[in-house]
């Protein structure tokens, strides 16, 4: 849209531009690449921008968020539709008790993290992102998901168990 | 066995999400729980665990240059220091231009980018739809449960009608989300395939109906009684024409 004036790309950019680093970090968990994120991230926030005047106020990050992961999942079904059935198979990652020492922190745990993360399937994993690394509230997280604040936290707990339960039983050979 | 409480009630305390009399309620639970007193301890590990690995995936100083620059290509028209009236009028010259030039090629009454796009917001949503597992909403085919259920969250009244007897059975609703905007979700089967049809408030006058197609779906859109609404699906179009007839008739 072009009819926008100037006062209104001063708000875009007050409001919505800070916002980048969040839309990035959402993307590139959701789609599992640095590269694809910077293709989706830069199309979301030109999306939003055309849309920015049906924003009216209110939580500017989970609105541009909301956009981000429309866009997200749009690509997906176009590149990697099988990706987006794909369910986490909790047979195969049976629940196993915790101990101090399936849990502690080895000398680079981010490469497991990462891997574990994106083993669950993407409405797990999102929520994950959201709520453990974009720190949002249960009431972002559900605006942004277009899920019910109830359902966020049973959500929530499905994916933290998940996400658990693949960290316990990933195969050592896969440290990094 | 798991406590009923680890699935609920525990994660909104640890995520400091629960009311303070919900709070003490759960901490009295944790007295004499242990199950739930343990994961508890396994939320935080993995928590302060999430946190050291640093995974959040910064944005490049490239990223930020590349969108800021496809941002300035689109100029504004005006800028905020013209009169309003010059601006009233160079909206109504490109207007008329723009009329007169649709109206030159012979194009669609709605030929603008807008309606275009919004379409495309549309199609997208439906398409994510079908996917498995996507349904956050009610199934129903009771008129009075859909129509409750949309309005409690959608914020405005939705005619939920079925048509099961005219061959458009009414499967449920819930609410989307189209460029950040909260829209309502009829969902109906008609042999088989779903039609999802989109309403939302607006302002504008009542309108027939425009329709268009996009990667094999075609969409009908029209405005009555202060709300817009576009059916949307795979089915032959004089079904999606059917429905829209049907709907028109009782809203």
């Amino acid at each position: 849209m072009n009819d926008f004036d100037a006062e209104d790309r001063l708000r875009f950019e007050q409001l919505v531009l800070p916002h980048i680093g969040a839309a990035f970090n959402l993307a590139r968990w959701l789609l599992r690449s640095r590269a694809d994120a910077e293709d989706v991230a830069q199309e979301a926030l030109l999306r939003s921008y055309r849309f920015f005047r049906g924003f009216h106020g209110g939580d500017a990050r989970a609105w541009l968020l909301q956009i981000v992961r429309n866009t997200c999942y749009t690509w997906l079904e176009k590149n990697r539709p099988m990706e987006l059935s794909m369910e986490f198979d909790e047979e195969l990652y049976p629940q196993t008790c915790a101990t101090p020492e399936t849990l502690a922190i080895a000398g680079d745990d981010r490469k497991r993290l990462t891997l574990a993360l994106e083993m669950l399937p993407p409405r797990f994993r999102e929520i994950l992102v959201l709520r453990e690394l974009e720190g949002c509230s249960y009431k972002e997280i559900a605006a942004i998901t277009a899920i019910p604040i109830g359902t966020v936290m049973s959500s929530l707990s499905r994916a933290r168990r998940q996400l658990y339960s693949a960290l316990v039983n990933f195969p050592q050979g896969a440290r990094p | 066995m798991r406590c009923v409480f680890a699935d609920s009630l525990l994660q909104g305390y640890f995520d400091g999400e629960l009311t303070g009399r919900r709070a003490a309620e759960l901490e009295r639970h944790l007295r004499h729980c242990d199950h739930c007193a343990a994961e508890l301890v396994d939320l935080d590990l993995l928590h302060e665990r999430l946190q050291l690995a640093q995974l959040y995936e910064p944005a490049t100083a490239s990223l930020r240059r590349k969108i800021n620059a496809r941002l300035h290509a689109i100029e504004p028209t005006t800028v905020a220091s013209q009169p309003r009236f010059w601006h009233w009028l160079a909206a109504a010259a490109a207007l008329l231009f723009v009329a007169i030039f649709l109206w030159g090629v012979g194009s669609g009454p709605r030929g603008d980018n807008y309606q275009a796009e919004l379409a495309g917001e549309i199609v997208d949503a439906h398409v994510r739809s079908l996917q498995p597992g996507k349904m956050n909403g009610v199934a129903s085919n009771d008129e009075r449960v859909v129509a409750g259920w949309l309005e409690g969250r959608a914020m405005f009244a939705v005619p939920a009608r079925n048509f099961t007897n005219k061959g458009f059975a009414l499967e449920g609703g819930r609410v989307d989300v189209i460029e950040g905007h909260a829209v309502a979700v009829l969902v109906y089967e008609r042999n088989g395939r779903p039609i999802n049809v989109f309403i939302w408030p607006t302002r504008e006058r009542d309108s027939a109906p425009h329709t268009g197609s996009r990667q094999n779906f075609r969409w009908v859109d029209w405005r009555k009684g202060k709300r817009e609404f576009c059916a949307v699906s795979d089915v032959d179009p004089e079904d999606l024409e059917r429905l829209h007839q049907l709907i028109n008739s009782s809203a």
